[in-house]
This record gives C-alpha cells, sequence and structure tokens, in this order.
C-alpha cells in the first residue's frame, strides 16, 4: 500500500502540478443567490483590481468541515478560503484544520479609524473566524392555502398546529433550531432553553413535540429546498433561511411570505484552511482586506437580505441592485422582524452536537 | 402464443388479449416516464406538469426558453464542457486497457483466471458508495482528489468491466486458427492483432467504448466525493439542481440526453448486426 | 498427449531436436506469460485505482490509534487500575491525563479524541473540550482534585472504564456500533430496543430490495416472455422500448419520477382531473419508501427482462407443443414445462437485480424521504455530515460483504463470464 501511494502521489504530482498557477484563488462558499452575491460585490471588483488574479468558485460549504479534514489529513489543502456558518468554524478552529488569524492584521479598520475587532464586535465568535453577515433561519409560509380559510400562520407555535394549518411543513433534517422551536412551543420559556436542553429528558421532550407533526413534515438538508416546495406547493409552511425568502418572494413573485416570529441568529463568513500554502498567502490576505471592508459588506447586502457583520455598514445598506426596493426592512435585524429571537448558541451546540444529533437520527430513522 | 391459431376457444382468444394489454401496460411503464419529459420540457412556465395551455396545445404554453437557458447559462455550460472533458478519456483509458486484457483473458491458459477475472469485474459490483468514499480518502492522501485526473481514472476504472464483457463476448466465437494461420504465413504479433485480431472485435470494442462513455457521462456519485468546482460535470450539476431548485432546465438537459441514449442505442444495434454478420452467427 | 507419456525411454523429438514434451511446455509458459503481460496494465490499474482505495477505507472501520497516540501516558498509566472495581485510578492516572491533555491542546487534538470517544459514551464529546480548556489552569499537587472540580464527570468510574476500554490501536467499536450493539466490561450486549438503529435500516434495504427484486420478476416476465414469442422483427422493434430506459441516464430517469410522483406532479394532476381524487386529497407517493420502490423498480426492470430474455430464447417451442399435443391444457404446459425452463433467467436476473439494489444511493436521496432511504444514504452521511469515519467503514464493509457473498452466488448460478449486455 505504502508503495503504491508513493508511486501513484508521483504521478499525480507530475500531472498536477501543471495546471495550479499561483494567481488562483479557490474560494468555497454555498452556491445559489449567495455565492452570486459575493461575486458582485466581492469577486468581480477584486479581479477588476487586480489583474491576472482568477477566483475559481467551489461550491462545497455544505461538505466543508469534512473535506477540509480530508484536506488535512492527507497533507494537501487544495482551497485558499472556505465560507462557513459560525458553528463549523468553531468545530474547524477547534479542531486545528482553520487558522488563527490576528484582526489587527487581516482585517481592514472602519472607516473613521475603529478598530476592526471593535467593528465586527460580537459577531468575532472565535479566533479563526472572519465575519461576513448575521444571517437567521426563519419560517415562509405560502398565502394561498384553501383549507386555512384565510388565516396566516402568526406565532412560531402556529407550525404545530395541524388543525387549523393543514399540509406539508418543511424542516432541516438536523436537530439544531428544531430542538428549540419545539421546545419553545411547549412552554419552555427563552431564558431556560439551554437549562432544558442540558438534560436528557429536554432533549426527548423536544422530540415528542415533534412527534405531533413528523408525519406531515418533509426534511431537507439543503437550503433551497424550502423555497422550491413553497413555490410548487409541495409544502404550506418551512424554514430556511431568510435571503432564500426574499429571493423566493421578491425575485420571483411567489406567493408566499415571512413569518419573522422566533428567528434564529447566526454569522456566516470566511475561515483560511490550515495549511494552506504559504506563498498564496498575502493574496488571500489581500482579498480578505479588500472583502471584509466596510463598503463591500454593504455592498453585499444590495443582492441579497443578509446583514453585513459590520456596524460601520449598516448604515451603508441601500436599495436592491436589480428590484430597486429598499433592503432595510429586509434585514434581519431589522427591528420590526426580531420581536422574538434566538441567537445561536455555538457554545452549547459544539458541546453537545454529537449526542443530539445521534438522538435525533435514531428518532428520524424510527 | 405470437399468432392465435383460428380454432382457439374463446377463453384463449380472451386470454390473448389480456396477455397482450398487459404487456401494452408494461411497455408504457418502461417508456413513459422518459418520454413524459419531453414536452414538458417544452413548458412555457417554470412549472412541473402540464399546464392548461399545454393540454389545450395553444401554441402559448409551449416555449424552448428552457434550451435557451441550457446553452446561456454558464454553470450548465461549463457542466457539460467538463463531461466532454471526462467522458472520453476515460473512455479511451478504459478501452485500451479493458481491451488488451479481455484478450489476454481469452487465451487457453490463464492462471488464476477467475480470481482474476473477479478482480477486474468488480468495479461493477461493488456499491458506488463504498467505491466513492474509499476514492475519496485514498486520492486525497495521493493529491488526486479534485483533480481532473483523479475524475478520470476513476471514471475509467468503472468503465472497464464493460469492456471486458463485450470484447469477450466477441472473442467467445473467435476461431484462434486464425492468428495460427497468420503467424504461419510470417506475421508478427502486432500484425496479426490488427489485421486478424482487431476487424473482428471492433465491434465489441466500439459497443464497450460506448458503455464506458456513458458510464462515466452518467456518473454522479463518484464524481460528488472525488470532483471539486473545476470538475463539476452534467450529472452533478443535474444532481445540485434535483437536490435544490428544480428550475425545469434539469428537463431540457433531460430531454437531449434522452436523444443522445437513441443516438446511442442505435449505433450499438447496428454494430451489433455487424458483428453477428461477421463472425457468421445468423439471426434465427 | 497420452502418447507423449508411452515411450518413455524415447522421447519424440521436435525438428530442432528438442524433447517435445519441453517444447510444448515452454510453448505453455510463454502463452502463459503473453496472456498475463496482456492483463497485468488493466489488473494493476484496478487494484490501484480502484481495491487499494477501498480496503485502505475499511480499515478505517478497526483504526483506533488516535487514542494511543493522544494519550499514550493515560494508556500506561491505567495500564496497573482494574477497572472492574468502583475505585477511580490514582492521582498518577489523573497526572498523566493532564499531561496528556496539554499536548493534545497544543495540537488541537483533544476535541477530535473526545468526538471519536463520544461514539462510545455519550458526554465525553464536552468532557473533552471542558477539560481541554481547564489543563491550562491545573499546577501543582493534587491534580486529581483539581481535574474533577474542573468536571465531575472525571469522577465516574464509568468514564475510566470507557478510556481503558478504548486505549487500543484497534477495535472493534465501530462494527459493533453497526451492528447496535456496544462493548461492556461483561462483553458485547445490545443498545437498548429505542437507540437500534443500523440493524433495522440494514434490514429495511434488505427488504425493500427483495421487493424491488420480486416486483421486477413480476412484471418483467411476461415482458421476456412475449419477446421470445415474438418474430425476430418485431421483438427487436419492441426490445428498443426496453433498451432505451437501460440507456437512459440514471438521473434524468430519477427526475422524471420526481416530476411524476410529486403532489403537485402529473400523475396526480391526472387523478384529479379525472376524478379519482379530490384536489385536497392528493396521494403522496414520494418522499417516502413507495417513492423509492417505483422508480428504482422502473430503473431496475432492464436488469432482469434482458438475462430472461436470452434464457427463454434457448427454451425449444417443441416441447410446449409435445405436452400439448399428450392432452395437457395451455397453462398446464406453461406451468410444468417452460416455467421450470425459464428458472436459470428469474435466478440470474434477480440476482442481478438484488446485486444492484442494495447499494443504490441516488435515486433513494432524491426521492426517498426518511422513510425510503437506504443504508448507502447512511454511509453516506457519515462521511459527510457526521464525520465517523469508523462507522462509515464499518457500514460499507458490512454491505461489501453482503454484496461479495451475492456475487459469489451470482458467479456460481450464471457465471461472470456470461453476463451479457443489450
Amino acid at each position: 500500500m505504502k508503495l503504491a501511494t508513493t508511486l501513484l502521489a508521483t504521478a499525480a504530482l507530475s500531472l498536477t502540478s501543471i495546471s495550479v498557477q499561483a494567481a488562483d484563488l479557490t474560494i468555497v462558499s454555498w452556491g445559489g443567490a449567495y455565492s452570486a452575491s459575493q461575486n458582485n460585490a466581492y469577486h468581480k471588483p477584486f479581479m477588476a483590481m487586480k489583474s491576472g488574479v482568477n477566483i475559481i468558485n467551489d461550491e462545497s460549504s455544505n461538505e466543508a468541515v469534512a473535506k477540509l479534514r480530508a484536506m488535512n489529513e492527507a497533507g494537501n489543502v487544495t482551497w485558499d478560503i472556505v465560507d462557513v456558518e459560525g458553528p463549523d468554524s468553531q468545530r474547524l478552529c477547534d479542531e486545528g484544520l482553520a487558522m488563527e488569524i490576528d484582526p489587527a492584521e487581516w482585517l481592514a479598520k472602519a472607516p473613521d479609524g475603529t478598530e476592526a475587532y471593535v467593528d465586527f464586535g460580537p459577531s468575532m465568535i472565535n479566533k479563526c473566524f472572519i465575519p461576513q453577515i448575521v444571517f437567521s433561519t426563519t419560517f415562509g409560509y405560502r398565502t394561498d392555502v384553501k383549507e386555512w380559510n384565510g388565516a396566516v400562520p402568526t406565532s412560531l407555535c402556529d407550525i404545530f398546529d395541524t388543525a387549523k394549518f393543514p399540509g406539508k411543513r418543511s424542516l432541516e433534517k438536523r436537530p439544531k433550531k428544531n430542538i428549540e422551536w419545539a421546545l419553545l412551543c411547549d412552554g419552555v420559556a427563552k431564558d431556560d432553553l439551554y437549562k432544558v436542553m442540558s438534560k436528557p429528558e429536554g432533549i426527548q421532550q423536544a422530540l415528542a413535540k415533534l412527534d405531533t407533526i413528523k408525519k406531515d413534515v418533509i426534511w431537507w438538508s439543503a437550503g433551497a429546498e424550502t423555497p422550491q416546495r413553497l413555490a410548487d406547493g409541495e409544502a404550506v409552511i418551512g424554514s430556511t433561511y431568510n435571503g432564500r425568502l426574499f429571493s423566493v418572494i421578491e425575485e420571483q413573485k411567489q406567493p408566499v411570505a415571512m413569518l419573522w416570529d422566533w428567528q434564529v441568529f447566526d454569522f456566516d463568513g470566511w475561515i483560511i484552511p490550515a495549511g494552506v500554502k504559504e506563498d498564496k498567502l498575502p493574496l488571500i490576505k489581500e482579498y480578505i482586506q479588500f472583502a471584509t471592508d466596510t463598503q463591500r459588506l454593504a455592498d453585499q447586502a444590495k443582492y441579497i437580505s443578509y446583514g453585513p457583520a459590520r456596524a460601520s455598514s449598516q448604515p451603508l445598506v441601500g436599495k436592491h441592485a436589480d428590484l430597486g426596493i429598499d433592503m432595510a426592512p429586509h434585514m434581519p435585524t431589522n427591528p420590526a422582524n426580531q420581536k422574538n429571537y434566538l441567537v445561536n448558541n455555538i457554545e452549547w451546540w459544539a458541546d453537545n452536537q454529537d449526542e443530539v444529533e445521534a438522538a435525533f437520527q435514531v428518532w428520524l430513522a424510527k | 402464443m405470437s399468432s392465435l391459431p383460428s380454432y382457439a376457444s374463446p377463453l384463449q382468444r380472451t386470454w390473448h388479449y389480456t396477455f397482450r394489454i398487459i404487456c401494452g401496460l408494461i411497455f408504457f411503464f418502461l417508456v413513459f416516464p422518459i418520454l413524459v419529459i419531453i414536452p414538458l420540457s417544452f413548458n412555457a412556465q417554470d412549472f412541473f406538469t402540464f399546464t392548461p395551455e399545454m393540454l389545450a396545445l395553444d401554441p402559448a404554453g409551449y416555449s424552448t426558453k428552457h434550451y435557451v437557458d441550457f446553452f446561456t447559462n454558464p454553470d450548465w455550460q461549463k457542466a457539460l464542457k467538463n463531461s466532454f472533458m471526462i467522458a472520453p478519456t476515460a473512455t479511451l483509458l478504459a478501452t485500451v486497457l479493458g481491451t488488451l486484457a479481455a484478450i489476454g483473458l481469452s487465451q487457453p491458459h490463464v492462471p488464476f483466471r477467475s480470481v482474476i477475472m473477479a478482480i477486474l469485474i468488480s468495479p461493477m459490483i461493488v456499491p458506488l458508495i463504498i467505491a466513492a468514499a474509499g476514492m475519496y480518502f485514498f486520492y486525497s492522501r495521493i493529491g488526486l482528489q479534485g483533480t481532473y485526473w483523479g475524475v478520470v481514472m476513476a471514471h475509467a476504472v468503472l468503465g472497464t468491466p464493460f469492456v471486458i464483457i463485450t470484447v469477450t463476448a466477441t472473442l467467445v466465437g473467435f476461431d484462434n486458427s486464425l492468428v495460427r494461420a497468420a503467424a504461419s504465413m510470417g506475421a508478427g504479433p502486432i500484425t496479426t492483432f490488427f489485421k486478424v485480431q482487431m476487424p473482428l472485435i471492433l465491434p465489441g470494442v466500439v459497443s464497450g467504448a460506448l458503455f464506458a462513455f456513458i458510464t462515466s457521462f452518467d456518473e454522479v456519485v463518484v464524481v460528488l466525493f472525488l470532483g471539486s468546482a473545476s470538475q463539476k460535470t452534467l450529472p452533478w450539476q443535474m444532481f445540485i439542481g434535483l437536490r435544490e431548485q428544480i428550475s425545469p432546465t434539469i428537463l431540457a438537459v433531460a430531454s437531449i440526453m434522452v436523444v443522445l441514449s437513441v443516438v446511442l442505442l442505435t449505433v450499438l444495434e447496428l454494430l451489433r448486426r455487424r458483428s453477428e454478420r461477421l463472425r457468421g452467427v445468423t439471426p434465427a | 498427449m497420452t502418447q507423449l507419456d508411452m515411450p518413455a525411454q524415447a522421447p519424440v523429438l521436435t525438428q530442432d531436436g528438442r524433447p517435445l514434451k519441453a517444447s510444448l511446455s515452454r510453448a505453455l509458459r510463454r502463452e502463459k506469460l503473453r496472456a498475463f503481460v496482456l492483463i497485468l496494465p488493466l489488473l494493476a490499474f484496478v487494484l490501484l485505482t480502484f481495491a487499494a482505495p477501498i480496503v485502505d477505507m475499511l480499515l478505517r472501520s478497526v483504526d483506533n490509534s488516535i487514542v494511543p497516540q493522544t494519550l499514550p501516558r493515560t494508556v500506561v498509566a491505567l495500564e496497573l487500575w482494574d477497572p472492574q472495581t468502583d475505585e477511580l485510578p490514582e492521582e498518577p492516572a489523573y497526572a498523566a491525563l493532564v499531561e496528556d491533555l496539554r499536548e493534545a491542546v497544543a495540537q488541537k487534538m483533544h476535541t477530535r479524541l473526545g468526538s471519536r470517544l463520544n461514539y462510545e459514551q455519550s458526554g465525553f464529546s464536552s468532557l473533552m473540550r471542558k477539560s481541554g480548556r481547564a489543563v491550562e489552569t491545573i499546577s501543582g499537587s493534587d491534580v486529581k482534585g483539581q481535574l474533577i472540580a474542573a468536571d465531575s464527570a472525571w469522577a465516574d468510574p464509568q468514564i475510566w472504564r470507557t478510556l481503558k476500554l478504548y486505549s487500543g490501536t484497534t477495535t472493534k467499536g465501530y462494527f459493533l456500533s453497526a451492528l447496535d450493539a456496544r462493548q461492556t466490561l461483561d462483553g458485547v450486549e445490545m443498545l437498548p430496543e429505542g437507540e437500534r438503529i443500523y440493524l433495522m435500516l440494514f434490514g429495511r434495504t434488505l427488504m425493500m430490495s427483495l421487493t424491488i427484486t420480486l416486483l421486477c420478476a413480476l412484471i418483467g416476465y411476461p415482458v421476456a416472455f412475449l419477446l421470445a414469442q415474438l418474430p425476430m422483427r418485431t421483438s427487436n422493434m419492441l426490445m428498443i422500448l426496453v433498451l432505451l430506459p437501460f440507456w437512459t441516464s440514471l438521473l434524468v430517469r430519477t427526475s422524471a419520477w420526481k416530476v411524476l410522483l410529486q403532489q403537485q406532479g402529473v400523475i396526480n394532476d391526472m387523478l384529479v382531473w379525472i376524478g379519482l381524487i379530490s384536489d385536497g386529497n392528493r396521494l403522496v407517493m414520494m418522499n417516502n419508501a413507495t417513492g423509492t420502490i417505483i422508480a428504482m423498480t422502473h430503473i431496475l426492470l432492464p436488469f432482469m427482462i434482458l438475462p430472461l430474455y436470452s434464457v427463454m430464447k434457448t427454451i425449444s417451442p417443441s416441447y410446449m407443443r409435445a405436452a400439448r399435443s399428450l392432452g395437457a391444457n395451455d397453462w398446464t404446459a406453461f406451468w410444468r414445462i417452460y416455467f421450470p425452463q425459464s428458472v436459470p433467467g428469474i435466478g440470474a436476473g434477480a440476482v442481478l437485480v438484488f446485486i444492484l439494489a442494495i447499494g443504490y444511493y441516488i435515486t433513494p436521496e432524491l426521492v426517498g424521504g426518511t422513510s425510503g432511504i437506504f443504508i448507502s444514504n447512511r454511509i453516506a452521511y457519515h462521511i459527510s455530515s457526521s464525520l465517523n469515519w469508523g462507522l462509515a467503514a464499518a457500514l460499507g464493509a458490512l454491505l461489501l460483504i453482503a454484496v461479495l457473498v451475492l456475487f459469489y452466488v451470482y458467479d456460481k448460478v450464471v457465471g461472470i463470464d456470461n453476463v451479457k449486455l443489450g
């Protein structure tokens, strides 16, 4: 096996070394409308500024942790910059798969000279994470369901009311958020949530609540599935990322509306894989500095309804690039949208993910 | 059974037609799902079902916009290009290696023949997910993960069993005395191969190559694991589209691929006839 | 050949004066070598690009080196400890653990170790994370007391038992998990009823594959029979209807079924339109086992029809005619004479369909929902989402064994040389 590996590696090296150039930057992201917004706000202006730099888009963020671990194990890191959600960045940082970065060295100051780490504030959740946006996971529903007799869901707990709001629900095939929502609707107060969840009975309580709608749920694993199901009428209510719902409502003009009640806030941003090639670092740093400055973060909000992670970018958020509508009311951080909300408890989930995930999967398979 | 004798009883008559209807329904089940997507791909709306306008055969209900999208959308075009970059190389590799091995295996004395055969056929038998997972870890280690050659080699190895099977089939009827005759007349092994063996097994080689091509061209599991953005193939793009945003463009792509399979099928059928003629097997 | 052995004292010579026997065996050797040289490139290629990766992955199913590598001192210190007692290990074990953890934290290995041990006992993941944060402040004497103060789990002998149980470089833990069992001090025991999942999934994979195989046989048989009876010209034409789906991309066929089976899809629309069901009661035919079974039966049907047809082609019609002339009616003639002769075809097709079905991934993933997924989908989940690669490898190994057993049966029944395509 050893000999075979060496032989193949030599052969492979001779084949691949020709095709990779120093000016290529492989950036991994989520695909779809999100990648498009990054392309417009970051990639295109960066390539216009630095001629000779070619950005290759990889849409593997969904499997980023698995692939980074395999690359790390193999000692062969082929990605330069990876877009991940906050919790994934925590795991990558904990396992030494992401580089720790010094904000003073890597991030541009705000236009008024405020230090970057102050400007980013609470979004700098760990030493590896370079925040971009605040997004939320929330619900959308169809506005033309005959069986509802004119009623529309106004609270999160209407999801669990199959008598008043019959029809299929589209929920994520993961315990996170579903567990919290189930408990909130089972009478647990917001402040007690993680105390209850830390006990095994708490998870069972949440699963029992989810049991009441299990037969009405279609599960999703990719963020675009819920908007698609809502548009097709395959589901009547579903959770997904708020930007995806914005696109189905405002851009595709489907009969769908937002339900912001108990939206869950999360951060999304960049990490730099540990073990990235040394000679790439200056270019990577230059890109990060450019793409996370105040103006660029505000620019992204022109294409997708996610809030910029910098405080200094907030006032610069304007109108949608094509539709010309004001973006501020569509931001999850808009005061009217956050009467009830949760912030993803990264710490708790990092500690308990494995246990809860296993329990959830067993429940799901039953 | 094939035709009803005139003295058939009413019961036999009823059964005869019932049986034909059952078979007709099964044939319908076989082809309907494939054919139904072709009209749907001309839907003027972004729906996956027949609109009232389409059922009324109103021209306004039909449009080629999904085809236009396929041919202008850079994602699809890149996927198409990648598929056509990967599949032919994989086919070439699989065909050359597979044909040589099939000739070797058809020799009368091959040590450990059945063991070797089992190993060579195994890429067809082992569940794809296991192969994909293994390749994912192993190719990562040797730096082939996410590279063009990594995907090509993986696809080539998946295609080789088909080449072996089809070439072996044409070699079954091959008369080895032809080779000896050529050799006794002074032809070297290479000349013998190209002048005597090659023309006879060519149909098998070509149909094996077509199988290898379609294996690579259709393959999605391995490429999902092994590929990176620069190797995104047509099936990969379709898989993402199916799971995430089902745009009717997928149906346009699917229709084009159905037409492609019809073409391949026709080529194969012609080859089969030619092969039978050459080997003197007359169809019954 | 026999005359060669006979005249032992006067060997037969070839033209160039060598004994014929030697000359023949030399020719045989050369022939073997020639065959081998032709086969070698592909054999090497398959072994390197296909077999080696699979073997390499399967080794992960028993690999446990992360524990002894991350906690070398602790593993040594625990050798003296008797896990059967309810006593906690002594101070040196705690000191060794803290020292190991300090190094692990520096290399960021402690969270990975936590994930690994968490597969065997839940709670390890958070324990390792918390302890990793705590070790920096631990110093001086009474390390035991300080560590227990940081996380009381270290005062639980069960935690230490698990550590000791999984301190070897190899483990059968993943295979046990894959069979819904776990290792305890008293031996192997099954998980409690409520936590079992993989045996059920294996069972479901087998049951659904069996259902699909039966359906394929049931609807493939009449078609193969008809094709074998019809004149060549007609049957060749109809054969195209079988071969077209065979040659059409798997994804094309799966997307077709998705379009057909959706609640707002073609079939439901038609049923509503002709008034069989009301608009509010559309059938749920997708995202469940039904969807998987319908789509996979369609996808695998040609693999049943083709071998059946090739066997039926060889059954001479004269037997049936003879039976009828002896007074048998149509049904008896078919059932007693024709059907038994077609059984090998059913066997060949059934094994082929079954082998292909139990390894399916794409179709269940797209139309199966949660109740229509196979063990393959679970393997993919453990590779790309839960990152429990050892368990994925163990599940893969079990699936592979099942397939290889079937392949062996197939080889005995049909012979791999007799696989025909198209």
